[in-house]
């Protein structure tokens, strides 16, 4: 998607699609001075910025149950099993 | 739809960024050395990340198990040639990914068509590409809300919605805490590739936030 500008300047709209490239330290230095430029005196496209992150810490706080005792019986039957074949 | 085992944990951080790779690396030698405890605390540690995987390649909780148990018997097999040029983690996820590959569970995988569009709706800017339709400002309340585990269940809901690819990533990078790089061996995807997929995910996660704090 490219949208017209009369500069070299970024929009919001091409901005958001840039956000996990920035994220990442995957953006060129020039790429990311502009985005840093925009980001500075937009404060919507600021406040996308952090919702992003919001949204990656919130998804990093689900966390698998730990394993049960059923579980781990089950396991160390199998590597008994495993280990009776092997031998 | 469902994503494994999921649930939320109101404490931040405590090992949401996964498991050290060295202390693995400890394990995997008893193990190798056949030690049975080091296998169970090896499953123990990682059986969760994997069902969660092993999920978003079927539909059916008992495949994914299989799956997962297939796993473990190609890690017994395969232990006395690992030889840690990756990590235990990285080569352990490339065994499932290629086990349910094989396997042929991939019904899901169809559900990536036509996710090709912009991460934010069109009608939300302007004509010259300016927000017209701003972000609002929800960050802490969501916070407070994940806190109290009442938003872990809505981001379940949309993980379960991901089409499969951007699930994989996002699950792995954002939940179980793998880096990019150990994304890219688990998965066989280009490091462009998994950018592309992990961007789209968390855009929609994203926005399925923002619809539910609007909502509230």
């Amino acid at each position: 998607m490219t949208l017209f500008t009369r500069n070299n300047d970024l929009v919001c709209q091409e901005v958001v699609e840039l956000i996990t490239d920035y994220l990442e330290g995957a953006l060129s230095r020039s790429q990311r001075r502009r985005l840093e430029a925009h980001l500075a005196g937009c404060e919507h496209c600021s406040e996308y910025l952090e919702q992003m992150q919001a949204t990656i810490r919130i998804t990093g706080r689900l966390q698998a149950e730990d394993l049960t005792p059923e579980m781990r019986e089950e396991f160390t039957a199998i590597y008994r099993r495993w280990r009776a074949q092997d031998d | 739809m469902r994503v494994g085992l999921i649930s939320a944990i109101a404490v931040p951080r405590r090992g949401r960024r996964g498991t050290p790779v060295d202390e693995d690396g400890e394990l995997v030698a008893r193990l190798q050395a056949g030690d049975e405890q080091a296998f169970v605390q090896l499953v123990s540690r990682h059986h969760a990340a994997m069902l969660r995987l092993a999920n978003s390649y079927t539909s059916s909780p008992a495949v994914a198990e299989e799956v997962v148990q297939d796993t473990w018997l190609g890690v017994l097999r395969g232990i006395h040639g690992f030889a840690g040029r990756s990590s235990f983690r990285t080569w352990l996820f490339t065994i499932l990914v290629n086990r349910a590959r094989s396997t042929g569970v991939r019904e899901r995988r169809s559900v990536a068509v036509g996710d090709a569009g912009p991460v934010v709706d069109r009608a939300r800017f302007d004509a010259s590409g300016a927000w017209m339709s701003p972000p609002q400002h929800w960050i802490e309340d969501s916070d407070e809300r994940m806190q109290a585990q009442a938003l872990a269940g809505h981001i379940q809901k949309t993980l379960g919605e991901l089409p499969a690819r951007q699930r994989e990533v996002v699950v792995l990078r954002d939940v179980d805490g793998l880096s990019s790089h150990e994304v890219c061996q688990v998965l066989a995807i280009s490091d462009a590739n998994q950018r592309v997929l992990l961007h789209r995910g968390r855009s929609h996660l994203r926005q399925a936030l923002e619809a539910e704090m609007d909502r509230a």
